[in-house]
C-alpha cells in the first residue's frame, strides 16, 4: 500500500467520478452524498501521505515509477516535495469544500456536475504529483475539459463565451509549452542517447545548452504558466471565467487552478532552464509584468461595480505578488511566493464563497444592490471581514506572512520592486475595505435586503476550515516554511550556485538557513 | 525479364486485391440473382464483411514475412508487400469495415440499399491496397484510378438527391483533372529515367547533375495531382461539397481511406523517387502545408453544417500530415502513420454519429441538430466529445500522438517557425471542435429534436471507435511500434 500513496490520492476522485456516473440521474441526493463522500475520502487518503512525508528531505518522496510508453520514454512517475505537498493538501481541502458548497446551489444536471468536479479534482491532484513531463502535460491538458463544462453548463449569463475563452487561452499557452517540452526532450536525446521525459533526466540537459536556447524554452513554458497564473497581459480570460463560473467553479479556479501556474514555474520552468530564468531580460520583464499586474489588478478592482468581478481582479493583483516573489530568485521570494499562493488559495475562495452565499439569495452581483447587510447577517459579517483581512494582508492572518516574505525577497533584489509592491498592498486595502463598506455597512437601502438570511450551518462548515487555515498560517507559519525550505534551497542552489555560501555571513547555526526564510518577527529557533 | 510468366508468388502479393475484386463481383451476382429476390438486401453488407474477414486473414498471413523488415516481391518488382504496405492495408480494411457497417443502416434509411454500393466499397479498397504496395508508376496509377472511379460513383449514390449528384459531378471533374496532371507528371518521370519502377526513377534522379526545369515540372505536376487527392490547399475546393453531398458513410470512407491511400502513395513517391531532391520539394510542401492548415482551420470555424465542418477539419489534418513529410525524417513519417491510424477511429466515430442523426426520417446534418443531444443520448454524446477532443489533439487520446510526432519531427529538423504555426492552429481548431461539443452538451433542444437512428452495427462501430480512440491514447506503445516498423520498411 505504502508505495501507492500518491496514486491512491489522485485515483480516489476518479473512482468517485465513475461511481457518480453509475448512479441514476434522478436521485440527486444520493449523487450528492456519494460525491461528498468521495470528497471526504479524498481528504482522508492524504493522511498516509502526511504521516510519511518528511520535510527535511530535499528530494522527491513517496516516489512511484513504472514504464508507461517505453517507445516515447514516458513513465508513470509520481513523487512529492514540499511544493507539491502543500499544493496537494490545498487541493484536497479546497476541492472538498467546493463540492460541499454546491449542495443546494446546483440543482440542474447534478450528476454531470459532480462527475466533472471529481474528474477535475483527479486531474489537479495529478498535476501536483507527476515527475514525468509527458504525463504532466497530459494532466495539464485534460483538466481543462471538465473546467470548460463546469463554466459552460452551470455558469452565469455569458458562460459560453467565458468557457471557450478560458479553454482557448490556456490551450494556446500549453501547446507552446508542448513544443518546449519536445525540444528539451529532443536535446536530451541528442546529449544522452536515449529518450526520456523523466524530470531528473531532463534537468541534466541544462548543463549542455546555451543561454539563448534556454531563454526561448523558458518563455515557451513561461507563457503557458503565465496564462494560468494569470499574469498581466495574459489575464483577460480570468475575469470572465471567474465571474461566470458557478461559486464552486470560482473557488476551484481561484483556489487551485491559478496555483498550477506558480507550481509549474517552480517545478518545471525555473529548474529546467536556470540560464533562461536568471537571464537579465527575463527577470526584468517578469518583474515588470508582475508589478504592472499588482497595480493594474488593484486599480481595476477599485473600479468594479460587480462584486464577483472585483474579487476576480483582486486575484490578478495577488498573483502578481506571487510571481514577483518567484522571480526575485532568492529563498525569501520563492518561499514567500509559494506560501502566498497557498494563502491566496485559502482567502480568495472565502471571498467567492461569501459572494455565493448572498448571490444564492438575491441573484445579483451588483455591489450597488447591497448595503447594510451587517444588520441582517452577523455571522456572515464576521467571516466576510476575516476573509477580507486575510486577503488584505492584516498581521495575524496568513496574507501578511506571505506578502511580508515576498517583500523581503523583492527588497533584496531592488528597492523599487518592493516599493511598487507596497503600493499594491495599500491599493488592495482600499478596494477591499471600500467593498466592505458598500455592501455590509450603513443602513439597508434596498428593501429586498431586509429578508436576507444569515449563513446556515453547512455554509459555516464550508468556510470554517479555510478561516482556520488563515489564522493558522497567520499565527504559526513555521510548519509551512519548514515544508517549503528544502525544495526552495534546492531551487535557489540550482538557479544561482553558491548563493548560500556567499550569503552565509551570519552564524551558521542549525536554524541558520531557516532564519533567512522566516519573517524577522517570528522567533526562528527554540 | 520474363514478363509473361505469372507465378504463385505474384498471386500471393496480389491476394488482398484479388479477394476484394472477387467478393465485390460476388456481391453483384448474388445481389442480382438471389438477394434481390428475397428482399433482404442488407445481406450484401454481410457478404462484404465476409470478404473483409478473408482480407484480414491474408494480411495476417503476410505478417511473418514482413516482420523485422522483410518483404514479398511480385510481378517483377512492381508490387512489394512490406510492413508499410501491410500497415496501410490494415487502415483501409478498418475503414472499409466501418463503412460497410454504417452503410447498412444509412442506405436503408435513404432508400438506396443496393448491392453495387458494397461492391464499390470493396473495389475502391482493392485499388487502395495496391496504392500502398505498388512500386511502379503504371501500377500505381491504375490503382489510384480504380479507387477514384469507385468513389465517384459512391459519392453520387443518392440518386434522388441533388446535392449528391452535384458532389459526384464536381468530384469527377476535379478528380479527373488531377489524375490527368498526375499522369502527365508520371510520363515526365518516365522520360527522365526511362523506367516506370520507383526505385529506378529514384536512381535516375539521384544521378542527374542538378535540379533542372524538367525535374521541377515532374515534381510540380505529380505534387499537384496528389494535393488534389489529399485535399491540400489550394486544391481542396472539392472537399466541402463532396463531403456534404455524399452519403455520410461514404464521406467517412473518402475522408479517411482515400486520404490514407493518397498519403501512402505520396510517401512512396517522395521517399523512393524524390528522396535525393528533397531540398526542392520541402519548401513547396511546407508552403502548401501552412496554407492547408490555415484555410482548413479558419474556414471550419464558420461552418454550420456538420459534414462541411468536418470536411474543412479534414483539410486541416491533411496540412498537419504534410508537415510530417516536410520534416522528411523517420519520426515525421511515423507521425503520419500513427496520425492516419488514429484518424480512422476518431473521424469514423464522428461520422457514425452524424450518419445516425435523423429527424422524421430525413438526415439531419446541421450543427444545430445536435442541440440538446445530451439529454437524449448521454452515452453517445460522451463518445462524440471524445472524438472531438481527439481530433483537437488533447492527450491522452489517439489524435494526440500524430501531432506529437509531427511536432517532434519538425523540432528535430529545426523547423521552429512551422512548429509554432502548427501548434497555434491546434488552439484554433479547438474552437470549432468545441462548437460541436457545445451544441451536444450545452445547446437547448429544438422543438422537434433530431434523434439517433441506430442499429446494432452502428452502435458497435461507434463504441469500438470510441474505445480504440481512448485505448490508442492511453496505451499507445503497440500502435507506435507498428507505425514505426511500417515506416522503417518504407525508408529501406
Amino acid at each position: 500500500m505504502s508505495e501507492h500513496i500518491l496514486s491512491i490520492i489522485w485515483l480516489t476522485p476518479l473512482v468517485g467520478m465513475i461511481a457518480v456516473m453509475c448512479l441514476p440521474k434522478e436521485s440527486k441526493d444520493l449523487i450528492r452524498y456519494v460525491a461528498n463522500g468521495f470528497a471526504v475520502l479524498g481528504l482522508l487518503v492524504t493522511i498516509p501521505m502526511i504521516r510519511a512525508f518528511d520535510s527535511s528531505i530535499g528530494d522527491f518522496q513517496l516516489v512511484e515509477r513504472h514504464d508507461w510508453i517505453p517507445a516515447l520514454g514516458a513513465q508513470y512517475y509520481l513523487g512529492v516535495d514540499g511544493f507539491g505537498y502543500l499544493m496537494i493538501l490545498l487541493t484536497v481541502v479546497v476541492g472538498w469544500l467546493s463540492i460541499l458548497c454546491s449542495w443546494s446551489s446546483i440543482q440542474e444536471r447534478v450528476k454531470e456536475y459532480y462527475a466533472f468536479f471529481l474528474f477535475l479534482q483527479a486531474g489537479m491532484l495529478g498535476v501536483f504529483m507527476v515527475l514525468d513531463v509527458f504525463l504532466f502535460y497530459v494532466f495539464w491538458e485534460i483538466m481543462l475539459v471538465p473546467m470548460y463544462f463546469i463554466i459552460g453548463i452551470w455558469g452565469g449569463g455569458r458562460r459560453l463565451y467565458a468557457a471557450i475563452k478560458f479553454f482557448l487561452y490556456t490551450l494556446a499557452g500549453s501547446v507552446l509549452m508542448l513544443l518546449g517540452i519536445l525540444k528539451l526532450y529532443f536535446d536530451h536525446f541528442e546529449q544522452f542517447g536515449h529518450y526520456s521525459f523523466a524530470l531528473e533526466d531532463l534537468l541534466r540537459v541544462a548543463a549542455y545548452t546555451g543561454p539563448e536556447i534556454q531563454f526561448w524554452l523558458f518563455w515557451a513554458f513561461f507563457i503557458a504558466f503565465a496564462v494560468k497564473v494569470p499574469m498581466f497581459p495574459f489575464h483577460t480570460w480570468l475575469p470572465d471565467a471567474h465571474t461566470e463560473a458557478p461559486t464552486a467553479g470560482s473557488v476551484i479556479l481561484a483556489g487551485i487552478l491559478l496555483k498550477m501556474g506558480l507550481y509549474g514555474l517552480v517545478r518545471f520552468a525555473m529548474p529546467l532552464f536556470p540560464k533562461g530564468a536568471t537571464d537579465e531580460l527575463t527577470v526584468q520583464l517578469v518583474a515588470l509584468l508582475s508589478i504592472v499586474g499588482i497595480i493594474y489588478g488593484a486599480l481595476v478592482s477599485l473600479m468594479q461595480s460587480d462584486w464577483k468581478r472585483l474579487v476576480a481582479y483582486s486575484s490578478v493583483s495577488h498573483l502578481g505578488f506571487c510571481t514577483l516573489g518567484l522571480i526575485a530568485l532568492n529563498p525569501n521570494g520563492i518561499a514567500g511566493g509559494m506560501l502566498q499562493g497557498v494563502n491566496h488559495g485559502l482567502s480568495t475562495p472565502l471571498l467567492f464563497l461569501a459572494v455565493g452565499i448572498v448571490y444564492d439569495q438575491r441573484h445579483t452581483r451588483e455591489i450597488a444592490d447591497y448595503g447594510g447587510l451587517a444588520n441582517r447577517m452577523p455571522v456572515y459579517t464576521v467571516l466576510f471581514a476575516i476573509s477580507l483581512f486575510a486577503s488584505m494582508g492584516m498581521p495575524g492572518l496568513n496574507g501578511f506572512i506571505g506578502e511580508f516574505t515576498i517583500l523581503r525577497g523583492a527588497y533584496e533584489v531592488s528597492i523599487w520592486w518592493a516599493g511598487f509592491a507596497v503600493l499594491g498592498i495599500v491599493l488592495g486595502a482600499a478596494y477591499l475595505l471600500w467593498l466592505f463598506q458598500r455592501v455590509m455597512l450603513g443602513p439597508i437601502t434596498n428593501p429586498k435586503n431586509e429578508s436576507v438570511k444569515d449563513m446556515n450551518l453547512r455554509e459555516i462548515i464550508v468556510m470554517a476550515p479555510l478561516v482556520a487555515g488563515c489564522f493558522w498560517i497567520g499565527l504559526y507559519p513555521k510548519p509551512c516554511f519548514e515544508i517549503l525550505e528544502a525544495p526552495t534551497i534546492k531551487l535557489v542552489e540550482r538557479l544561482d550556485p553558491g548563493y548560500f555560501s556567499r550569503n552565509a555571513a551570519e552564524p551558521a547555526d542549525e536554524a541558520g538557513q531557516l532564519s533567512r526564510l522566516l519573517p524577522a518577527e517570528t522567533p526562528a529557533s527554540e | 525479364m520474363d514478363a509473361i510468366s505469372f507465378t504463385l508468388s505474384d498471386f500471393h502479393v496480389l491476394k488482398p486485391a484479388v479477394v476484394l475484386c472477387l467478393v465485390g463481383c460476388g456481391i453483384l451476382l448474388t445481389d442480382a440473382f438471389l438477394v434481390r429476390r428475397i428482399g433482404q438486401r442488407w445481406l450484401n453488407a454481410v457478404t462484404a464483411l465476409v470478404g473483409e474477414a478473408v482480407v484480414a486473414a491474408v494480411l495476417l498471413q503476410y505478417l511473418p514475412d514482413v516482420r523485422s523488415g522483410g518483404s514479398l516481391t511480385g510481378l517483377g518488382g512492381s508490387i512489394v508487400v512490406d510492413g508499410f504496405g501491410v500497415f496501410f492495408n490494415v487502415i483501409f480494411m478498418l475503414a472499409a469495415v466501418l463503412a460497410v457497417i454504417l452503410s447498412a443502416r444509412y442506405m436503408e434509411a435513404e432508400g438506396e440499399q443496393r448491392g453495387e454500393y458494397y461492391a464499390l466499397i470493396l473495389f475502391a479498397q482493392a485499388g487502395m491496397s495496391i496504392m500502398a504496395t505498388g512500386h511502379d508508376l503504371v501500377v500505381l496509377f491504375v490503382a489510384l484510378e480504380t479507387m477514384a472511379l469507385s468513389f465517384y460513383v459512391m459519392v453520387g449514390f443518392l440518386r434522388d438527391s441533388k446535392r449528391s449528384n452535384e458532389a459526384a459531378m464536381k468530384y469527377l471533374i476535379l478528380g479527373a483533372f488531377s489524375s490527368g496532371l498526375l499522369a502527365y507528371g508520371f510520363s515526365v518521370l518516365y522520360g527522365i529515367s526511362g523506367s516506370t519502377s520507383l526505385a529506378a526513377i529514384g536512381e535516375a534522379i539521384a544521378g542527374r547533375p542538378a535540379l533542372d526545369w524538367i525535374m521541377i515540372l515532374a515534381l510540380i505536376t505529380t505534387s499537384v495531382g496528389l494535393f488534389f487527392k489529399i485535399a491540400a490547399a489550394p486544391f481542396h475546393m472539392w472537399a466541402p461539397d463532396v463531403y456534404e453531398g455524399a452519403p455520410t458513410p461514404t464521406t467517412a470512407y473518402v475522408s479517411v481511406a482515400s486520404k490514407a491511400a493518397s498519403f501512402a502513395l505520396m510517401i512512396r513517391l517522395f521517399v523512393t523517387a524524390y528522396g535525393s531532391v528533397a531540398e526542392a520539394w520541402v519548401p513547396l510542401l511546407a508552403i502548401v502545408a501552412i496554407a492547408t492548415m490555415t484555410i482548413g482551420n479558419l474556414a471550419a470555424v464558420t461552418q454550420s453544417n456538420l459534414k462541411r465542418l468536418l470536411a474543412y477539419s479534414s483539410v486541416a489534418h491533411a496540412g498537419y500530415m504534410l508537415l510530417g513529410l516536410v520534416a522528411f525524417s523517420e519520426t515525421g513519417l511515423r507521425g503520419i502513420a500513427i496520425y492516419l491510424l488514429a484518424y480512422v477511429f476518431m473521424n469514423y466515430g464522428a461520422f457514425a454519429l452524424i450518419a445516425a442523426l435523423r429527424r422524421d426520417g430525413e438526415a439531419a446534418e446541421e450543427l444545430d441538430d445536435l442541440n440538446g443531444l445530451f439529454g437524449r443520448a448521454p452515452g453517445y454524446t460522451i463518445l462524440m466529445a471524445i472524438f472531438m477532443l481527439s481530433l483537437t489533439g488533447i492527450p491522452p487520446l489517439a489524435g494526440f500522438y500524430g501531432k506529437y510526432y509531427i511536432f517532434l519531427a519538425l523540432l528535430g529538423e529545426g523547423y521552429y517557425i512551422l512548429a509554432v504555426f502548427a501548434a497555434l492552429y491546434v488552439a484554433v481548431s479547438a474552437y470549432y471542435y468545441f462548437r460541436v461539443i457545445r451544441a451536444c452538451w450545452l445547446g437547448e433542444a429544438a422543438e422537434r429534436p433530431a434523434s439517433l437512428d441506430m442499429n446494432l452495427g452502428t452502435r458497435t462501430a461507434l463504441v469500438a471507435s470510441g474505445v480504440l480512440t481512448v485505448l490508442i491514447g492511453v496505451l499507445p506503445q503497440r500502435f507506435i511500434d507498428l507505425a514505426g516498423e511500417s515506416v522503417l520498411a518504407a525508408l529501406r
